[in-house]
């Protein structure tokens, strides 16, 4: 038994390693100097208690992007599932061009966020990108679609269901491939409706899939701001400012690292949360392997 | 199919042929206005005329404007090594938990899960400052390092290694082999499925990382591919929109080229790594 123990630990101690150096370490560390004052010019960090926090509860900007990270979770999150599903859908079995649609629906997703949001970038241009022709074509007034404090973060949101739904379709795809045809043979010779089959045949057996996903966009919607670099750098205004830029913004733009700590804390509790939140819908909602 | 409900189905598969079609057809739409911008001059960036002359100027004045080709070797650079890395430690780490018994055990497994829902990514401002300490900042390695030990490596590789017959071990070991041998010679063969899949996962979640190169990297010799677009395009120095799209194309070609011609294992790898 010794030996096996041997073995082991020389097998993980690298991994080990770096997986707590990077990323253990750095979670607790990053507690403790939430409670500690960012060092500035011959000042030294000092022990300031709670304030990092209590300034947190202050900050406008902070509850903005709170409130814009809840509304980009909550239009993002479901509509991609839904297209992602109804991709999944259209190609799953026979229909003209099929190859063709599933590389529509999947190539967006092969690109880089920051490639995406270039290309995004020029079909919002106020006056000049596709969307200004169509609108002229229909004779609206040009509008600045990311540079407006009311429509720039959902300018944001298109970009990342642009880029996420094909993606999670994947999953639908692998999914609808273990539902047996039987099933669907069965429906077809009961002259069930196709939305009926879907209702209460299909959308209860891709459940599991629906969850594992919509925990994935939860994180996405908390972890993919890349685009928000390129196009509105969370403005107007902090319109479209969302939880991981004001972290990089506050850590390596302002260079004050006690309180993009303090952020940190909370992004790092709220994913912990969905993550204790997912073991238990996981295991309650999904009775069938 | 039922003779009863031709009528009502007829319809319904027109609907849902077309509904597929129109969701295709804006799904690439902007990506297709994108192909135009960069292969027509910039006179035609809005004007869509059939016969509009074609041009590679773009490409050529995007390659020139910027050390593009720097930046592709530091991606290179940068997804080689972390695959290379990734692979060697988890392969090793995942055997280990798979197959062998020792104290502690769940606890460490546990705590290698924990890395699924709170990444590196997002713990910028403590690894820069370790980062700082080593003296690594700006290099391709801190770029990567992060990225080394992966969690989500080290769960799919175990559950690939657990699924493989256990007494292919003894199998193999008649002539007596080392435990190093056992996973080289007979695990990772068996897990190649597998080990493909992440590696097109974690090379193409690694050619467009943004935000920790951006951090960390601060010189034309170490930044990758996305950091150099985003750095090009957003200069306020009127680059003309066609260049800038052209640039765009040239640095998500490669991973569109390859995904292009190996669409299917693509889809496969990432329904595999997701999955199971």
């Amino acid at each position: 038994m010794r030996r096996e123990w041997i073995h082991a630990g020389l097998l993980l101690a690298p991994a080990l390693v770096l997986l707590f150096a990077f990323t253990h370490l750095p979670a607790i560390q990053t507690v403790i100097d939430s409670f500690w004052s960012t060092p500035r010019g011959r000042r030294p960090s000092a022990f300031v208690g709670l304030a990092n926090y209590e300034r947190l509860l202050a900050d406008p900007i902070f509850i903005r992007a709170m409130i814009n990270n809840a509304i980009y979770a909550a239009i993002t999150i479901p509509v991609s599932i839904a297209l992602a599903l109804a991709m999944a859908l259209f190609v799953q079995r026979r229909i003209a061009g099929r190859g063709f649609l599933r590389m529509a629906y999947f190539t967006p997703t092969v690109l880089p966020l920051i490639a995406v949001a270039n290309i995004w970038l020029f079909f919002f241009l106020p006056g000049f990108g596709l969307l200004e022709q169509l609108r002229g074509f229909l004779g609206l007034s040009p509008r600045n679609w990311i540079g407006t404090p009311d429509t720039a973060l959902y300018a944001i949101m298109t970009v990342t269901i642009w880029n996420q739904a094909g993606f999670f379709m994947i999953f639908y795809l692998a999914a609808l491939q273990t539902i047996p045809e039987s099933l669907r043979e069965a429906a077809a010779i009961e002259g069930t409706p196709r939305w009926v089959f879907f209702r209460r045949v299909l959308w209860p057996l891709l459940m599991p899939t629906t969850l594992f996903l919509s925990v994935n966009a939860t994180i996405n919607a908390f972890r993919m701001v890349d685009h928000v670099f390129v196009m509105t750098q969370g403005g107007p205004n902090n319109a479209s400012m969302l939880l991981l830029y004001y972290i990089y913004e506050q850590g390596f733009r302002y260079w004050d690292t006690a309180y993009a700590a303090t952020l940190t804390v909370v992004m790092v509790a709220l994913l912990a949360l969905i993550g204790i939140g997912q073991f238990f819908l996981m295991d309650r909602r999904v009775h069938y392997k | 199919m039922s003779t009863l409900v031709v009528a009502p189905t007829r319809v319904d598969r027109a609907l849902f042929v077309a509904g597929a079609w129109l969701l295709a057809l804006v799904w690439i739409l902007p990506l297709i206005y994108a192909i135009w911008t960069a292969i027509h001059p910039s006179a035609y960036e809005t004007r869509f005329v059939l016969l509009a002359p074609l041009t590679l100027d773009n490409f050529v004045r995007a390659w020139n404007a910027a050390p593009f080709a720097r930046y592709f070797l530091n991606t290179i650079l940068l997804v080689t090594m972390v695959l290379g890395a990734q692979l060697l430690l988890c392969i090793h780490a995942a055997f280990a938990f798979a197959r062998l018994e020792f104290p502690g055990k769940n606890i460490l497994f546990a705590l290698v899960l924990v890395q699924l829902m709170v990444m590196p990514d997002i713990l910028l401002v403590r690894n820069y400052a370790t980062m700082a300490q080593l003296g690594l900042v700006d290099t391709i390695l801190a770029i990567g390092l992060p990225y080394f030990a992966s969690g989500f490596a080290i769960f799919l590789l175990r559950q690939t290694f657990k699924t493989i017959p256990k007494e292919l071990d003894e199998a193999a070991c008649v002539e007596g082999c080392s435990v190093l041998g056992l996973i080289w010679r007979v695990y990772v063969p068996l897990a190649r499925p597998t080990i493909l899949a992440f590696a097109l996962v974690s090379v193409s979640h690694h050619w467009n990382n943004f935000i920790w190169p951006l951090i960390i990297t601060s010189s034309v010799e170490t930044r990758p591919l996305t950091v150099g677009l985003a750095i090009f395009s957003t200069t306020d120095s009127g680059i003309e929109w066609s260049i800038i799209t052209a640039a765009t194309l040239i640095t998500s070609g490669p991973l569109l080229i390859a995904f292009l011609l190996f669409q299917r294992q693509f889809v496969q790898s990432f329904m595999r790594a997701g999955i199971k």
